[in-house]
């Protein structure tokens, strides 16, 4: 890499052009935050769409126009709604979301719920993605096997499968038969780690079970499109051993797909993780979002659903950029 | 074994090579019916025939492989006294990239896009334990060197997309050599290649073939390039054997009627045409300048004019404009600057902006007949449409004319209620014609036509072509890499190189003798049917 | 003959997808004589057991569970069939303007689709759904709107493989209008990754659908619907029944044949899914 990069970046215009990489990577981050900003506002102005007073919501029916006019007063209704935009926007990126219907600050509640949300997210991720890997590669190694068939058969069961579903069956198993776990995932803040990871269990394999099937079946397609392309041809006309070429050659190139594809599937779990959460009653960001939907609380629903839609906007990202840089194309530019 | 008497100082002995593929449905059929090869140590032989004849499928088994949805049914394939057709898939790797190696015909794809050069050249001398890496590093160096690859103590260090597809095709075949193998199987290794990167690329491998020794099987599609490096030439058809003979008695007496085919075309030469009569060119291009999204010049201030009931072919290299030029002229790329003129009026520069008139003016036929055939329609409406659409003439009378159509394309009147997937390839090409013919142009643009075909189907294109400009008093540009079909059917030349015009004029103006340097280096390239040429041509350099 | 020979090239999973199939459209079609009781008539006690008067039961407010499932297959893949095909039809229309196009229009349409594909699907939907209430028109158009965008990125990518071949540039060439090229040109050339498309769609929407009823914002009440009827039995579970899963496995059933049929669909075309 040194050598080309050398004769090629000596000229003059050399030093002042961007690695074509950096390029790339720069540009997509520019239209994530673009993206980020056309998301915030699609969220603030449907909302504002609403007829209602928000103030009255607040305080009930039975309270006087004065004590209305005061609390609009000092939530800044009164605003043009591009001002209380600017003050919304800038209010969240320094942690500020406002209050909610009940009168409390959003940002006390958001922080231990996303992190509640965060961390089940995370657990079904240790357990799922090995093991997706794994059996993708698997099956794509050993095709129209048995083994293979099976894989196909189960995983497409699985992605049929609701995901409440799937949660209530591990429940009426694991909590209610075999009483092995509980079926309500309290958690709290001081909680030792051992006790929260077996409250979580039945929800982290809830979400496993049906965000595996997706991220191995991708990576089953990728490895198979890979073991078809010429090079690989060559390597087995080279006389290299199966297992050789699929460490040497096959993964390196495929380790981009299968990058892509495992956080495509955490973005989603992110958001699958709405319903486990309901069936379980566990305290995070998707029984907060559920609640405030129910209660018609706006600002918490504007608050949650920012928060969601920026993780899953940040996580697409993140793929994208990963698969650029994995890129050897863009990696050692001409 | 067979009872067939195997000679002793063979390298390979093959025997009733019988080779199955799969279809969609799931069943197995014959694609290789009994083949036999003999192939002695140092030896090369060419294995030549159209598409559909195997010449890939055998080449592979020669290693004991088979694709994906191939399987090797029956027969003895032995390379030195092993017999690969019953190997265990161990014997089988030890000896292939060690004693059997394996060039492709795109390097671009068979290199590892994640990995340098140098590296995957090393990794057959290391995993078959027959150098260091560092020695097999020196060695690559040696034979990049050898082989004429610029810069040869770095260029193994880039990775493949950062080489040039003539300069890949070495390096995979300096990959190929790397465990000094025994036999090399050569699976139309230029093919893709330009004449001019193509001859390079030929000398380099008779080279190195011819320096270590090594036995080969050259396997192509092109008389003219196997003549130059094979000993011995084998004619293949359908998966079975058609003749075989020393290659300089099967270039200058093939015994069988099949082989004289292979070269049809070469034989074609269109009499030299009468000069222009009229003043007014129905065609006329006038100092375009084009470029794709503002980027670099693919075409710069190209002029040239195309007469009435005359065929002006654009000659030149893959990169040269010559299929810009016909995106332009049918307004499917406006010029930065200049015109399209047709008979004196000027066309817009894109086809939106044209009226009907105009566009029926001027028609297309395109190369991959496959891709220009909607395959959902049956012929009558692809060849009807563009009568109704044109000529305002009712459904029924389109019916008749496309019977006509069809009967003058020499093709079956049961043609017009096919599918195009239920035509052969020249069928397909024919209905292409048709299409371009029922506007009633004046101008036909031929993108190619024969480049995908082979070559008788492609000598019976190109006489129908040339009977319907006299019946019809056509006119047409034909865009085309390939001598042989500019004498067929050319009146006037004009050669490309970069975007520009190097020369142009009548065909014996510029091709008799050649009169531009570039276009003296273009035809010297062109492998010519007798066995010494690449020699001649090399050592006329020199 | 030729009917029986082309049934056995059908794999047995497709094969039983589609009996499965046949078997929903059967019992939606004909759900109030399969049903012994409406959907709406409350019959007995709550929570009562399964037994030859009540086959499965009765629910949270004495109404006939088996009654109920059945009709739910009515309403609820009725639901989701109908927005299929309003987001096939929205998506379908949009991608192929977007690939004949091409320039402006194409890069505003993606650009559009982006953005609202930026969103996770189930978010947009909780929100919107609490800006617009929560009817079933309002339901409708939602899910269908949102679902609309997937259509629209298949149908474009399909639709510009076909664009860029030279017969239709041959036919652009000639000037054919826009409607000519998308009818016979592009359509004919589409209906297999279509159909497989619609599938997938299908069942998507379907288990959409459901875990909107679950959450309390998709079909409303008293209408039976399969979603909410296991959100509003859920309690039952704790003790150990397992008649509220019930129409949870009527859900993956229907999900599971039509994967089974697209599956082979796309295996038939050549084409892939993940």
């Amino acid at each position: 890499m040194n050598e080309t990069k050398l004769s090629r970046g000596e000229g003059l215009g050399g030093a002042l052009r961007l690695h074509p990489l950096l390029r790339m990577v720069l540009r997509r981050l520019g239209t994530g935050l673009m993206t980020l900003f056309v998301v915030s506002l699609i969220i603030f102005f449907g909302v504002s769409l609403l007829p209602g007073d928000f103030a009255q919501a607040m305080l009930g029916q039975g309270a006087t126009p004065a004590a209305v006019a005061s609390l609009r007063q000092h939530l800044g209704l009164n605003l043009p709604p591009s001002i209380r935009y600017v003050h919304w926007l800038g209010g969240m990126l320094q942690g500020d979301f406002g209050y909610s219907l009940a009168g409390t600050r959003i940002s006390s509640i958001l922080g231990e719920r996303l992190f509640n949300t965060l961390f089940l997210a995370a657990y079904a991720a240790v357990i799922s993605v090995p093991l997706a890997v794994l059996l993708g590669i698997i099956a794509a190694l050993y095709r129209n096997s048995i083994v293979d068939r099976l894989i196909n058969v189960v995983t497409l069961g699985a992605i049929s499968f609701p995901e409440f579903f799937v949660a209530y069956i591990l429940v009426l198993f694991f909590s209610v038969r075999l009483t092995l776990f509980p079926s309500l995932s309290q958690v709290s803040l001081g909680m030792p780690i051992w006790d929260r990871l077996y409250v979580c269990l039945l929800p982290a394999l809830a979400l496993t079970l049906v965000t595996m099937a997706h991220m191995m079946r991708m990576t089953r397609a990728t490895i198979m499109d890979l073991l078809s392309t010429s090079y690989i041809e060559t390597a087995r006309l080279k006389g290299i051993a199966p297992w050789r070429i699929i460490v040497q050659h096959a993964l390196p190139n495929a380790l981009a797909p299968i990058i892509n594809a495992i956080v495509i599937n955490i973005a989603y779990m992110i958001v699958g993780v709405v319903l486990v959460e309901v069936v379980f009653v566990y305290p995070g960001l998707g029984q907060l979002l559920v609640d405030s939907v129910s209660k018609r609380d706006l600002p918490l629903v504007q608050a949650a659903s920012m928060i969601f839609a920026a993780v899953f906007i940040l996580l697409n990202l993140l793929a994208d950029v990963l698969s650029i840089v994995t890129n050897p194309r863009l990696l050692h530019p001409r | 074994m067979t009872d067939m008497a195997i000679r002793q100082d063979n390298l390979l002995t093959v025997r009733g090579l019988k080779i199955e593929a799969r279809n969609a449905e799931g069943d197995w059929h014959e694609i290789v019916h009994g083949v036999d090869l003999d192939l002695k140590r140092g030896e090369v032989l060419g294995l030549i025939g159209e598409s559909g004849a195997g010449k890939s499928t055998i080449g592979l088994a020669a290693m004991g492989f088979a694709r994906p949805g191939c399987r090797i049914s029956g027969g003895s394939i032995l390379f030195d006294g092993i017999d690969l057709a019953s190997a265990s898939e161990r014997t089988k790797r030890a000896l292939r990239g060690a004693r059997i190696a394996y060039v492709a015909q795109s390097a671009a794809a068979a290199f590892n896009p994640a990995q340098r050069l140098i590296d995957q050249y090393a990794e057959g001398p290391v995993r078959h334990g027959v150098q260091s890496r560092a020695v097999a590093y020196d060695d690559a160096k040696q034979l990049y060197r050898r082989m004429q690859m610029p810069e040869p103590d770095t260029i193994g260090f880039r990775y493949p997309h950062q080489v040039s597809g003539g300069q890949l095709q070495r390096a995979m075949t300096a990959m190929a050599m790397s465990c000094r193998p025994d036999l090399i199987i050569f699976d139309e290794p230029t093919t893709a290649l330009d004449v001019t990167t193509q001859i390079e690329v030929l000398a380099s491998i008779k080279d190195v073939v011819r320096q270590f020794g090594t036995a080969a099987i050259y396997i192509t599609h092109d008389l003219a390039v196997v003549a130059q490096m094979a000993d011995r030439i084998k004619v293949l058809r359908y998966g079975c054997d058609v003749e075989e003979a020393a290659a300089s008695t099967m270039m200058s007496a093939p015994r069988e009627e099949y082989t004289r085919s292979l070269w049809a075309v070469r034989h074609m030469e269109k009499p030299a045409a009468a000069p222009v009569e009229e003043a007014m060119p129905v065609l006329s291009v006038r100092n375009v300048t084009a470029a794709y999204g503002g980027r670099r010049k693919v075409l710069e201030n190209v002029s040239l004019d195309v007469h009435r009931g005359r065929t002006v072919a654009v000659v030149g290299e893959s990169g040269s404009g010559k299929s810009t030029l016909a995106r332009v002229i049918a307004g499917l790329l406006p010029p930065v600057s200049g015109q399209v003129l047709m008979d004196g009026g000027v066309l817009a520069p894109a086809v939106a902006n044209r009226s009907r008139q105009d566009r029926q003016r001027i028609q297309m036929i395109y190369q991959m007949a496959d891709t220009a055939l909607n395959p959902r329609q049956t012929v009558r409406n692809i060849v009807g449409r563009p009568m109704e659409f044109f000529l305002g003439i009712s459904s029924a009378e389109a019916t008749a004319r496309v019977s006509r159509l069809l009967d003058m394309m020499e093709l079956p009147a049961d043609c017009a209620n096919r599918l195009p997937s239920e035509l052969s390839g020249g069928q397909k090409q024919r209905i292409g014609i048709a299409r371009a013919l029922a506007a009633e142009p004046q101008l036909v643009i031929c993108d190619e036509v024969t480049s995908a075909l082979d070559q008788l189907v492609a000598e019976g294109i190109l006489k129908l072509l040339m009977r319907l400009q006299q019946e019809m008093k056509l006119s047409f540009l034909f865009i085309t890499h390939e001598f042989a079909t500019v004498e067929a059917i050319a009146d006037d030349v004009v050669v490309m190189q970069h975007g520009k015009i190097v020369d142009q004029g009548t065909r014996q103006e510029v091709l008799h003798p050649p009169r531009a340097d570039y276009t003296k280096a273009l035809v010297a390239a062109v492998p010519q049917m007798n066995t010494g040429w690449l020699e001649q041509q090399l050592q006329g350099r020199s | 003959m030729r009917f029986l020979k082309s049934i056995s090239k059908i794999p047995p999973t497709a094969l039983l997808g589609m009996v499965v199939v046949f078997a929903y459209i059967f019992v939606a079609a004909f759900a109030h004589w399969v049903a012994p009781y409406g959907q709406f008539q409350i019959v007995g006690d709550q929570y009562s057991g399964w037994s030859d008067k009540f086959l499965l039961g009765t629910d949270n407010l004495g109404r006939d569970m088996f009654s109920r499932i059945v009709y739910g297959a009515r309403n609820t893949v009725g639901v989701a069939l109908l927005i299929t095909f309003l987001s096939f039809s929205v998506g379908c229309t949009f991608g192929i303007v977007a690939a004949i196009r091409g320039g402006w229009v194409d890069a505003v349409l993606s650009w559009a689709v982006d953005i609202l594909m930026s969103i996770p699907q189930l978010i947009f939907a909780m929100l919107l759904l609490t800006i617009l209430g929560t009817s079933l028109p309002v339901l409708i158009t939602v899910v269908a709107l949102l679902d609309s965008t997937r259509v629209f990125r298949l149908a474009r990518s399909v639709a510009r493989n076909l664009v860029v071949l030279d017969f239709v540039e041959a036919v652009q060439l000639r000037g054919e209008g826009f409607w000519w090229i998308a009818r016979h040109e592009l359509l004919p050339n589409m209906v297999a990754p279509l159909t497989a498309e619609f599938g997938i769609r299908f069942c998507f929407v379907f288990l959409f659908i459901a875990a909107l009823s679950f959450l309390g914002i998709g079909v409303q009440p008293p209408t039976a619907d399969w979603g909410s009827m296991i959100r509003d039995n859920a309690t039952l579970i704790t003790f150990g029944d397992i008649t509220p899963v019930i129409p949870g496995l009527a859900i993956a059933c229907l999900t599971i044949a039509v994967n089974f049929i697209v599956d082979w669909i796309l295996g038939k075309t050549g084409g892939s899914r993940v």
